[in-house]
C-alpha cells in the first residue's frame, strides 16, 4: 500500500465527539483521507475538514471511544475519499464507508472514485420524458415518476413508506425503447436505518427477484454517526458508476434522510458552527443538493440515475428544515398522510400536497396517454375541493350538505377506497389507472367537470350505467 | 506586471485565508493553489487575506500559491452572450463540456465569451470624430433577432484618430483607436470588462410608466409589473416559482431576457435549454433564445460562485440595457444567494442577526434591487432592467429574514400559495397578499393602449374575490344555503373569475399568452355576466336560475375559444349573456 512512505503522527491536541485536532501537520490537502489507530490495532477512517496554519481537524468515521491525546497513530493518505467500483459491486452489501461486510471479499479494481463526484454540467444533462410506470394508481396517475428524477417519500415514523419503496422496487417498469434492456439496477442506501428495516429490504430485494442486481450501503442504527455523511455518497458514486459507464437504468433508494440530516447537524455543532434554523448548519441545502443532484440523464449517455429518497418527517411537520429544503431541490415529493394510514389505506399517499414536476413533459400523448393531462388535473381539483366539504360536513352534518356537494363527499370516499388503496401485491397497470379515474371522476355532476373538454369525456367516460 | 504572490493558511470550505499578501486588494481576483482556483479577495487584515473560493477546494494543501491578477471580478461584455449558458463567473457552459466532459472539474481556469468566432462589424464612427464614453460606435448583428451595439468604454473620451474597415473580426481585434485630452491612446475592442459589483453609470433615471406586458392576466390586469421595476415572487416548494419565471421569461415584451438559475435544479435549466430555441416570439418569428442569456449555478455547484452570479446576471443586463434595450432579469432564487451570503458569513465567523444571516442582508438586498430602473444611457437611449426575483421562503412561511427584506425593495409582491398550488390552480398566485405599487405610475399607459381606464374595472372585481373569501369563512360555518341570493351570487363569480380568469394554463396554445385586449374583454364580460346576474336577482329572480351552468361553462372556457387574434368573437358570449338575461326577466315579469 506504500505505507511506509507516510508519516505517522503520534501526538493529538484535541478529541471531541468524533473529532479530532492534530497539529505541526505539513502537506495535508483539505478533504484528504485520514487513517486513524488507537492503541489496540483498531483502524478507523477520518476526513480533514479544516486546515488552520499547521493545525488540522480531522471527522472520524467511527467512535472516538478509547482514543487519548497519546494512544493513536494518525497517518494522511495524501488522497480523497475514493472508492474502487467495477461490475463486480452488483449484489454485493458494504457499510457507510463503502467496505465490504457479506463476506464477499474486497472489491478490486484500477479504478477509484472521489465519492463526492463532481456536478453535472447542466449543458450535459438530458431532460427527463421517459416515464416509469410503479403499477401503484396515485403514483402513476398523479405524481408520474421519470427515469432521472429525483422523487422524494415525504413520510413519518410508523406509516409504511418501506413498503412503498419496496412495492416501486418489486414492480418498476420502464416504456422501452427498442434494444433497450427493461432491467433496473438497484442502489440501496442505509442512513441510520434498524437493523431489521435492512433485513425488510434485503428479503424485499430477495422476493423481487433482483437481489443480484442490488448494491447495498448500510449504516446501521448504532453505526457510527460520522458514517451516514458518508454512505449515500458512496451510493451515488456507485450509481453514477453504473449509470454512466456501464449504461444502466439505476433506482436509487435512499433512507432516512432524516437520520442523515441529524448526523450533519452534530458535526456542524462539534465544529462549533454558527447555526441556522433549529440548529441545523446555514449549508443543509448546498449539502442535501451535492446528493440530490446527483439524480440526472446525460446527453451523450445511455444509463440514468432516478433517487427516491425517503425521509420521516419529524412530528408529521412539512415544514421542518430537512422535508422544506429537500421539497425545495427535488423534483416533487410524494407525501405519506397518517389521517389516510389510519383509515387503513395502503399507500397512504395523500395526492394534494404531492407533486411530480417533470411529470408534464413525460405524460399524454405519445408517452402515457392522451387524456392523462387533464383527467389528472381534474382529480386533483374534484379531491381538493372535497376537503372543503369535508370541513363543512364536520360543522352542518352530512345530511344538510346540497346535493353537489354529496355527490362530491362520494367522489372524495370512491377516490380514497377504490383509486388511492390498493394491495401491496397489486400492479396496476398505466391504462387500468386511468379508466378507474374515469369511473370515478363520473360519480361526479357533469358541469362540475371544468379541467376536461366534452371531447375527451365522450371519449373515455362510460355512462349508460 | 508581476504579480504578487502569497501563500494558504487555513483552509475552511470555499472559505480560505492567504498569508504574505501585502499589495492585494479589497475583491481583487486571485488564482489559488496548484489547480489555480478562482477566488475573490474579501477582506484583509494586515498582510493576511480572506478569499472567497469559485471552485471545490477539495485536495487544496496549506502553503500553496496565491497569485494576484490585479483586478476585481470583472465580465467580458461583448458580442457572444445571447443564446449561451454560463456559471456564476461567465464561463461558458458548453465549452466547458466540450473540454472536459459531463462533469465540471475545478480549475478550469478564466475563460468567457468566445475569443475566435468572428463577427461582421460596422463602424459608425470616422476619423475626426469626438467620442464620448457609453456612446455607441459601432454594431454586430449578434443574433438575427438583436443588433449588438457597441458601446465606447466608461472613462474613454476624445478624438478618433484610426478606424478599421468594417468586416469580419473577433472580439480581441482592435476596431477604433480614440486619442483623449491627455494625448493617450485608447483602444476600443468589440468586448470591454466590467466589474460585477459597480454598477454602471448612466445619464439619468426617468419615471416608470411603462407596462412589461407579459401576457399573464393575473398580472398585467391585476398586479401589473412595470418596465424598469422591482418584482418578488416568494412561495414554498412546489408553488410554482420557476414555473411563473419561465413563463415570464418566454412571453414578456422585453427585448433581452438575462435569466439567473440560482441553486436551482439543474433539470430546470436543461429544460429552458431544450425549450428556448423552439419556441417562437411571435412578434418576430424567431426564436426566443436569441434574445436570451442564462446563468448557472445550480445546487450543487460551488457555493461562492452563486453568490457571484447574481452579480453577472445584473451586470450583463445594464450592459445591454445601456444599448438602449429594455432588459428583463430573473433571478431563480435570492434566497440561494442569501443563503450562499450566510454560508460564507458563518465560515468567517461573522456575528449573524436573523435567523444566521449576516447584518448586511438587507443592504445587499437593496443593492441588488436597486440596480432595477428605467434610464436615459451615456449613448442617449431610453433603455430598463427589470427585476423580477424568486424567493423560497423556508417552510413556506414569508415572515423569514429573506422575504422580509426583499419586501422593502421591491414595488410588486407575488405572493404564491400552497392552498391554490394543491388544488393545481396556476399561477397560484394569491390575489389577497399580493399587491402591486405601479398600478397609479401606469394610468396612461392603460388609457393609450387599451382606450380605457381599468382601474375601476380591476377594482370592482378584486373586491368581487376579498368579498368571496370573507363569505367563504361564514360558509365554512353555516353551509352556503343560507347566504341570501346577492351574496351566492358573489360566490359564482368569484369562482367565474377565478376559473376563467386567473387561471391560466401555461400549456395551452391559446391560453399560455393572452394579449392586453383580450385580457380585459375577457374581464368585461365576466363583468356583464356578474351585473346581469344582479340585476336579475334584484328582480328577486332566485339564484337557481340566475346561475346557468351551460351559460357559466360558455364564460369559463373563452379562455380556449376565443382565439388571440380574433377577439371580436367574444362578442358572441356577450351577445348570449344578454340575451338569456333578457329572456329570464322577460319570463320573470310574465
Amino acid at each position: 500500500m506504500g505505507d511506509f512512505l507516510k508519516k505517522e503522527y503520534l501526538v493529538l491536541d484535541k478529541v471531541a465527539g468524533s473529532i479530532i485536532e492534530l497539529s505541526k501537520v505539513h502537506r495535508v490537502g483539505y478533504g484528504e483521507i485520514v487513517h486513524v489507530e488507537d492503541s489496540e490495532g483498531e483502524k478507523k477512517l477520518g476526513r480533514v475538514i479544516k486546515i488552520d496554519k499547521d493545525k488540522v481537524i480531522v471527522q472520524v468515521f467511527g467512535a472516538t471511544l478509547g482514543h487519548s491525546i497519546e494512544n493513536t497513530k494518525v497517518s494522511f493518505a495524501g488522497r480523497p475519499f475514493e472508492i474502487p467500483l467495477s461490475k463486480d459491486i452488483l449484489g454485493r452489501t458494504f457499510n457507510g464507508v463503502g467496505e465490504a461486510i457479506d463476506n464477499g471479499g474486497d472489491i478490486y479494481s484500477d479504478k477509484f472514485y472521489n465519492v463526492n463526484g463532481r456536478p453535472i454540467n447542466p449543458v450535459a444533462r438530458e431532460y427527463p420524458r421517459d416515464y416509469i410506470q410503479t403499477g401503484i394508481s396515485t403514483i402513476d396517475g398523479l405524481i408520474t415518476l421519470i427515469r432521472g428524477q429525483k422523487l422524494p417519500i415525504f413520510s413519518g415514523s410508523g406509516l409504511p413508506h418501506n413498503e412503498l419503496a419496496a412495492q416501486i422496487v418489486r414492480q418498476a417498469k420502464i416504456q422501452t425503447k427498442e434494444n433497450e434492456s427493461n432491467n433496473f439496477s438497484i442502489v440501496f442506501a442505509a442512513i441510520g436505518v434498524k437493523h431489521d428495516e435492512a433485513f425488510f429490504f434485503k428479503e424485499a430485494f430477495k422476493k423481487a427477484g433482483v437481489e443480484s442486481n442490488v448494491v447495498m450501503y448500510i449504516n446501521y442504527a448504532d453505526d457510527p454517526i460520522m458514517e451516514r455523511i458518508i454512505a449515500p455518497r458512496c451510493a451515488l458514486t456507485a450509481a453514477e458508476y453504473l449509470a454512466f459507464e456501464e449504461n444502466r437504468h439505476v433506482l436509487v433508494i435512499m433512507t432516512d434522510i432524516t437520520s442523515y440530516g441529524e448526523a450533519l447537524r452534530e458535526v456542524s455543532s462539534l465544529r462549533e458552527e454558527v447555526p441556522s434554523r433549529r440548529g441545523y448548519p446555514g449549508y443543509l441545502y448546498s449539502d442535501l443538493a451535492s446528493l440530490y443532484e446527483r439524480a440526472g440523464m446525460l446527453k451523450d449517455g445511455e444509463g440514468s440515475v432516478t433517487l427516491i429518497p425517503i425521509l420521516t418527517m419529524p412530528n408529521d411537520d412539512i415544514t421542518h428544515p430537512i422535508p422544506d429544503l429537500t421539497g425545495y431541490i427535488t423534483e416533487g415529493q410524494i407525501v405519506l398522510s397518517r389521517d389516510l394510514f389510519q383509515k387503513n389505506i395502503y399507500p397512504p399517499i395523500n395526492v394534494l400536497p404531492s407533486l411530480s414536476r417533470l411529470m408534464k413533459d413525460g405524460i399524454g400523448e405519445g408517452y402515457t396517454r392522451e387524456d392523462h393531462p387533464d383527467i389528472s388535473n381534474q382529480l386533483f381539483s374534484a379531491y381538493s375541493k372535497v376537503q372543503d366539504i369535508r370541513a363543512l360536513a364536520q360543522i352542518v352534518g352530512e345530511e344538510d350538505l346540497s346535493e353537489n356537494d354529496k355527490k362530491y363527499m362520494e367522489f372524495g370516499e370512491a377516490f380514497e377506497k377504490e383509486f388511492a388503496n390498493q394491495e401491496y401485491n397489486e400492479n396496476r397497470d398505466i391504462n387500468d389507472t386511468l379508466d378507474l379515474a374515469w369511473k370515478i371522476v363520473s360519480l361526479l355532476p357533469k358541469d362540475e367537470l371544468d379541467r376536461l373538454d366534452p371531447k375527451t369525456i365522450q371519449k373515455y367516460m362510460k355512462t349508460g350505467d | 506586471m508581476s504579480s504578487l504572490v502569497g501563500k494558504i493558511s487555513m483552509i475552511n470550505g470555499p472559505v480560505i485565508l492567504g498569508e504574505n499578501m501585502t499589495g492585494f486588494k479589497m475583491r481583487e481576483m486571485v488564482l489559488v493553489g496548484e489547480k489555480k482556483l478562482i477566488g475573490e479577495i474579501i477582506s484583509i487584515d494586515k498582510d493576511s487575506g480572506i478569499i472567497q473560493v469559485y471552485e471545490e477546494t477539495e485536495g487544496l494543501k496549506r502553503d500553496e500559491k496565491i497569485v494576484s491578477t490585479g483586478k476585481p471580478l470583472s465580465l467580458k461584455l461583448g458580442p457572444g452572450m445571447l443564446g449561451n449558458m454560463f456559471d456564476g463567473i461567465q464561463r461558458p457552459l458548453k465549452s466547458i463540456k466540450d473540454n472536459f466532459g459531463d462533469f465540471i472539474p475545478e480549475g478550469i481556469g478564466l475563460i468567457s465569451i468566445d475569443e475566435e468566432k468572428e463577427w461582421d462589424v460596422e463602424i459608425d464612427v470616422k476619423v475626426g470624430d469626438t467620442v464620448k464614453e457609453g456612446e455607441i460606435f459601432a454594431k454586430v448583428q449578434e443574433t438575427e433577432l438583436i443588433k449588438h451595439k457597441l458601446l465606447v468604454n466608461i472613462g474613454v473620451n476624445g478624438k478618433v484618430t484610426k478606424v478599421i474597415e468594417d468586416g469580419k473580426y473577433n472580439i480581441e481585434t482592435d476596431l477604433v483607436e480614440v486619442e483623449d485630452e491627455k494625448g493617450k491612446k485608447h483602444n476600443l475592442k468589440m468586448y470591454q470588462e466590467w466589474p460585477v459589483r459597480i454598477p454602471r453609470p448612466i445619464k439619468e433615471r426617468l419615471p416608470i410608466d411603462k407596462l412589461l406586458v407579459t401576457g399573464q392576466r393575473v398580472l398585467d390586469i391585476f398586479f401589473p409589473i412595470a418596465k424598469g421595476g422591482t418584482a418578488a415572487l416568494p412561495g414554498g416548494f412546489g408553488t410554482g416559482k420557476t414555473m411563473t419565471q419561465h413563463q415570464l421569461a418566454k412571453w414578456s415584451d422585453a427585448d433581452i431576457i438575462v435569466y439567473v438559475g440560482c441553486g436551482e435544479r439543474g433539470n430546470e435549466m436543461t429544460e429552458v435549454l431544450e425549450d428556448f430555441p423552439k419556441l417562437i416570439d411571435p412578434k418576430t418569428d424567431k426564436p426566443i433564445m436569441q434574445r436570451t442569456i442564462l446563468i448557472a449555478n445550480t445546487s450543487n455547484m460551488p457555493v461562492a460562485a452563486r453568490e457571484a452570479s447574481i452579480y453577472t446576471g445584473i451586470t450583463m443586463a445594464e450592459y445591454f440595457r445601456d444599448m438602449g434595450y429594455h432588459v428583463a432579469v430573473m433571478a431563480d432564487s435570492t434566497s440561494r444567494w442569501a443563503e450562499a451570503l450566510r454560508e460564507i458569513s458563518g465560515r468567517l465567523e461573522e456575528m449573524p442577526a436573523e435567523e444566521g444571516y449576516p447584518a448586511y442582508l438587507p443592504s445587499r438586498l437593496a443593492q441588488f434591487y436597486e440596480r432595477a430602473g428605467y434610464v436615459e444611457s451615456l449613448s442617449d437611449n431610453d433603455g430598463s432592467v427589470t427585476i423580477i426575483g424568486a424567493v423560497s421562503p423556508a417552510g413556506g412561511d414569508f415572515s423569514e429574514p429573506v422575504t422580509e427584506n426583499t419586501k422593502r425593495f421591491v414595488n410588486v409582491f407575488l405572493g404564491l400559495d400552497r392552498e391554490l398550488a394543491y388544488s393545481r390552480h396556476y399561477p397560484a398566485i394569491n390575489w389577497l397578499n399580493s399587491y402591486s405599487g405601479y398600478m397609479n405610475m401606469l394610468k396612461n399607459y392603460y388609457e393609450m393602449n387599451l382606450d380605457e381606464d381599468i382601474e375601476d374595472l380591476r377594482a370592482k372585481m378584486l373586491k368581487v374575490l376579498y368579498e368571496e373569501s370573507r363569505l367563504l369563512e361564514i360558509v365554512l360555518l353555516v353551509g352556503e344555503d343560507v347566504l341570501p341570493d346577492e351574496q351566492r351570487h358573489i360566490l359564482e363569480i368569484a369562482k367565474v373569475i377565478k376559473i376563467g380568469f386567473l387561471q391560466q394554463n401555461a400549456f395551452h396554445r391559446e391560453d399560455t399568452y393572452v394579449p392586453l385586449q383580450k385580457q380585459l374583454e375577457m374581464l368585461k364580460t365576466i363583468d356583464l355576466l356578474y351585473e346581469r346576474g344582479l340585476e336579475a336577482i334584484k328582480m328577486g329572480i332566485p339564484i337557481s336560475k340566475v346561475r346557468n351552468g351551460e351559460l357559466y361553462d360558455e364564460v369559463i372556457k373563452m379562455k380556449y375559444t376565443i382565439p388571440n387574434n380574433d377577439i371580436e368573437k367574444i362578442d358572441r358570449i356577450k351577445n348570449l349573456i344578454n340575451n338569456f338575461y333578457d329572456k329570464l326577466e322577460l319570463d320573470y315579469s310574465r
